[in-house]
């Protein structure tokens, strides 16, 4: 008899972080000792996250697969159900679904650098990926990382900020928008487009991975298209609604694609191949 | 029929509108036609069958809001919406021109809002035996007798919620069964919850309901909600008088208003 | 395939029978001068003098609201999962349904079983036997031989019963070995059937435009005016998906019997809602009635063929009827046919 598919792994939470204001991190431990010791995944695929008692939430699994034992999730509260997981406590019980979903052709990237571009609560589907490149480190050549925020206290995973600044190996930009600076800080001020234009990567065997809100979205595509990125070189991921994560409830299609099945991840190239319906 | 069409030409070609609503031939009935052109507006239709409430278009951020001026075909009962949306400043005056049925079949064009509630002021409402008759019939049943009458009906109920697509009075661009924080309604169809849900309809209509029936007509399970928004119609009246422009029953208040419903 | 035969007065005998092994009957009632599906208790409350009931058959496997788990929270924060019970699914029998019901089984089966089976769905659909009755009459919105359907089509029912001579009995074609074993509940009841040609009692539905046809011109018209002039008039209700046999979306809810315990539950929603995509950011998607109306036909017409192989539509025209401002589909199919 098949498994239900509606029915949520339970999970433990073992950590907390508040990243910044109504944004926080959960690392989840799988009760069921075998679903831990079997439960897989690749960076791009996203889960359903329960909050018994409020209902299900959608988001991208954020840890890397290179990081075993635990998940992670982070997520800004916004609605009813990511409110209700706002307040759970470390050694509470909620639920997770998934893995769901396609991923970033990081076999496809080896040999090759990576630019990552993101804005906001958008870097925790790029943490993933970032997480499993450097974690693999040998496989990429040059890894830079450009990652803006209304203010200083809206950037996520600061310390992850700070530890990829102090390593060699990683070229690291942050930003904030113009009067979301502090008076100590050295990172840059501008929108993310504007800065990514000053930083003027190579476009050279690059591949452009970008995530953000909409609007940072699509004035950075432009930028890219200057600096020479063609676009099966560039990913993102969307974010249309979904209920069941499966291909069945009927959300979050753009044209024949369904964004849970043949996505999160798309290249440009796709996206272009799909109508405006995200 | 002419008349209709002639007159809607010259408003769509003079721009005195940019669209008109009317009724076209349809399947079976007459149905909606939002005409944007003097050739759509040649298959405009009126006459006793269209009997809907076309001011439900007039609301729509697409179509009629935006300071968009509009023709209108209008029952009495879809004057007394039009004249309600007025009042709940969801229209302005100058922008709607409306055309009514008068009862010797005739067209009246009015240019004006305030025509039309001098209109309906001077005009008795059209019959509503049937649902006098109807609602009667509920009222005499015993409590025991009406509740297994309105769990029957409304057991049925799946929720596609056209009662409320089909009322120019559900304007809200969020409805209160779909508001989750916190979650007022069940929104799932269930005997309890469909209750829960048309209960909470027809009390944001107290007052402001014009008894069209458009509600009923919409469902397409036949269920005869609209005689709860008639009950609630008659009760309204009978406690509250009229509304009137300065607001219904559920948007004022008057030390004399009466309480004897609390119990 | 087998034929049968079994005279009209034989037929609540057998039905009786049916009952009597336990399994629920459901069947088509006529009450308020509407038809719909309803579980009966006996043969005489059938009424088969509709050309479509108001509501489909989907609701057997499909129910408008249901349980997918229950969860509880122990005293300690500890919350236990109980599992979807597919034993509390009643054996049942759907009686009478049109072939148009029938066919959308397959659409209903291709959503569910994408990739991953839908347990809720199989496990329902594994308990029914489904007895189709031939249509001998149709209406203006009846359009099933538009897009591949027959009033005659024996797709999707496990035996299909047509209304042969004057009246008198009905052919029964005996489709699957599930069908075969409710005909054997019967006995006698049936007799060989020699020479009957089901053809002859069968309403005649007109072709209303060339599917292929409508497909290959919907496919490129996304950017097109026709979504906007077809839906100007639509109130973005649910009426046309709930009536359809076909339709699947969902909404996936939490029913909290206070705060110890509770369900999760999924219920009917549609894709004509304008909350149906709405993210929490205020963005939508589909922000417009008429990019809603171009996601439904699109769904049925284009994605469904070309993902899962099969039309999101049967042509059974209830979603006309229910239509609360008459958006006639086969009409608006129609117009893609000469655009």
């Amino acid at each position: 008899m098949a498994d239900n598919i509606y029915l949520p792994h339970p999970v433990t939470i073992e950590k907390v972080t508040q990243e910044a204001p109504g944004v926080r991190t959960l690392r989840l431990k799988f009760k069921d000792e075998e679903v831990a010791r079997t439960f897989e995944f690749k960076a791009g695929q996203f889960g359903e996250y329960s909050a018994f008692g409020e209902g299900e939430s959608t988001f991208c699994i954020a840890s890397s697969p290179t990081r075993k034992g635990y998940i992670e999730c982070t997520f800004r509260e916004a609605g009813k159900v990511t409110s209700a997981l706002a307040k759970l406590e470390e050694g509470q019980t909620m639920g997770f679904r998934g893995p769901y979903g396609n991923t970033f052709p990081l076999d496809e990237w080896k040999g090759k650098s990576l630019l990552f571009v993101a804005g906001g609560i958008a870097l925790p589907p790029m943490r993933c990926v970032i997480w499993n490149a450097l974690d693999t480190r040998s496989n990429f050549k040059d890894i830079s990382i450009l990652y803006g925020a209304k203010s200083v206290a809206d950037l996520v995973y600061k310390h992850e900020l700070r530890e990829w600044e102090e390593r060699p190996d990683v070229n690291l930009l942050t930003t904030v928008d113009p009067g979301g600076e502090t008076p100590g800080w050295k990172g840059q001020v501008g929108f993310v487009p504007a800065v990514l234009e000053k930083m003027n990567p190579t476009a050279e065997n690059t591949v452009a991975i970008v995530c953000g809100p909409p609007v940072m979205i699509k004035f950075t595509f432009p930028v890219l298209d200057k600096l020479g990125f063609k676009p099966e070189n560039i990913y993102t991921t969307l974010e249309n609604r979904m209920k069941c994560g499966v291909g069945k409830c009927g959300r979050c299609n753009v044209g024949s694609k369904y964004v849970c099945k043949d996505g999160p991840v798309f290249s440009r190239a796709q996206l272009e191949a799909l109508p405006a319906e995200y | 029929m002419n008349e209709l069409r002639s007159k809607a030409k010259e408003l769509l070609d003079s721009k005195a509108v940019d669209l008109f609503i009317g009724y076209e031939e349809g399947t079976r009935l007459p149905r909606p036609l939002i005409a944007t052109s003097a050739e759509e507006a040649d298959r405009l239709i009126f006459d006793e069958r269209c009997t809907g409430n076309l001011a439900v278009y007039l609301t729509r951020k697409d179509l009629a809001a935006g300071g968009r001026k509009v023709g209108i075909v209008a029952s009495y009962y879809a004057m007394r919406s039009i004249s309600r949306l007025l009042d709940e400043n969801q229209l302005r005056e100058g922008a709607v021109k409306v055309f009514g049925l008068t009862q010797d079949g005739g067209l009246t064009l009015f240019e004006a809002i305030a025509d039309v509630k001098q209109y309906l002021q001077e005009t008795p409402a059209p019959s509503r035996q049937v649902e006098d008759e109807w609602a009667k019939e509920i009222a005499e049943m015993s409590a025991a007798e009406r509740w297994k009458y309105w769990t029957g009906e409304l057991s049925k109920c799946f929720k596609c919620y056209a009662c409320r697509a089909a009322c120019p009075m559900c304007y809200c661009t969020r409805c209160i069964v779909e508001v989750n924080r916190p979650q007022w309604l069940q929104p799932w169809a269930a005997t309890m919850s469909n209750m829960e849900w048309q209960l909470n309809r027809v009390m944001h209509m107290a007052g402001r309901c014009s008894d069209c029936g458009a509600c009923g007509a919409a469902c397409p399970l036949g269920l005869p909600v609209h005689i709860i928004a008639h009950k609630m119609t008659e009760i309204v009246r009978q406690n509250f008088g009229e509304p009137t422009e300065t607001g219904n029953v559920l948007s004022t208040f008057s030390p004399n208003d009466k309480e004897n419903f609390i119990g | 395939m087998e034929q049968k035969y079994i005279p009209k007065a034989s037929l609540k005998a057998w039905l009786g029978k049916v009952r009597d092994d336990g399994r629920r009957l459901y069947a088509p009632v006529t009450e308020n001068g509407k038809t719909s599906f309803r579980r009966v208790k006996s043969a005489d409350e059938i009424s088969m003098e509709h050309v479509q009931t108001a509501q489909s058959a989907k609701g057997v496997a499909f129910p408008r609201t249901e349980r997918l788990f229950s969860y509880v929270r122990q005293p300690d924060g500890d919350v236990t999962l109980q599992d979807y019970d597919p034993s509390a699914i009643p054996d049942t029998v759907v009686f009478g349904l049109r072939p148009c019901d029938a066919a959308a089984l397959k659409p209903l089966s291709g959503i569910f079983g994408w990739d991953t089976e839908d347990k809720p769905f199989s496990e329902r659909m594994r308990r029914v036997v489904f007895v189709g009755v031939s249509c001998s009459r149709c209406d203006a919105f009846c359009f099933c031989t538009s897009v591949g359907g027959h009033p005659g089509s024996a797709e999707g029912s496990d035996i299909l019963l047509t209304v042969v001579g004057d009246g008198e009995g009905y052919l029964a074609e005996i489709v699957t070995d599930r069908g075969r074993a409710l005909v054997e509940k019967g006995g006698d009841l049936f007799e060989s059937a020699t020479g009957i040609s089901k053809e002859d009692y069968l309403a005649e539905v007109p072709v209303r435009f060339s599917v292929e046809e409508v497909q290959r011109k919907m496919a490129g018209a996304f950017e097109g005016d026709i979504w906007k002039s077809q839906s100007a008039r639509c109130l973005g209700c649910g009426a046309c998906a709930f009536v359809c046999p076909a339709c699947a979306c969902f909404d996936i809810q939490e029913n909290a019997r206070g705060s110890g315990a509770g369900d999760r539950i999924r219920c009917w929603d549609s894709c004509g809602f304008s909350l149906f995509t709405l993210h929490t950011s205020g963005h939508n998607p589909r922000s417009t009635q008429s990019q809603r109306w171009r996601q439904r036909l699109l769904h049925k017409f284009c994605y469904m063929p070309q993902r899962l192989s099969v039309r999101g539509c049967t042509g059974c025209g209830r979603c006309s009827r229910a239509c609360p401002v008459d958006m006639n589909l086969a009409e608006h199919l129609g117009e893609f046919e000469h655009l």
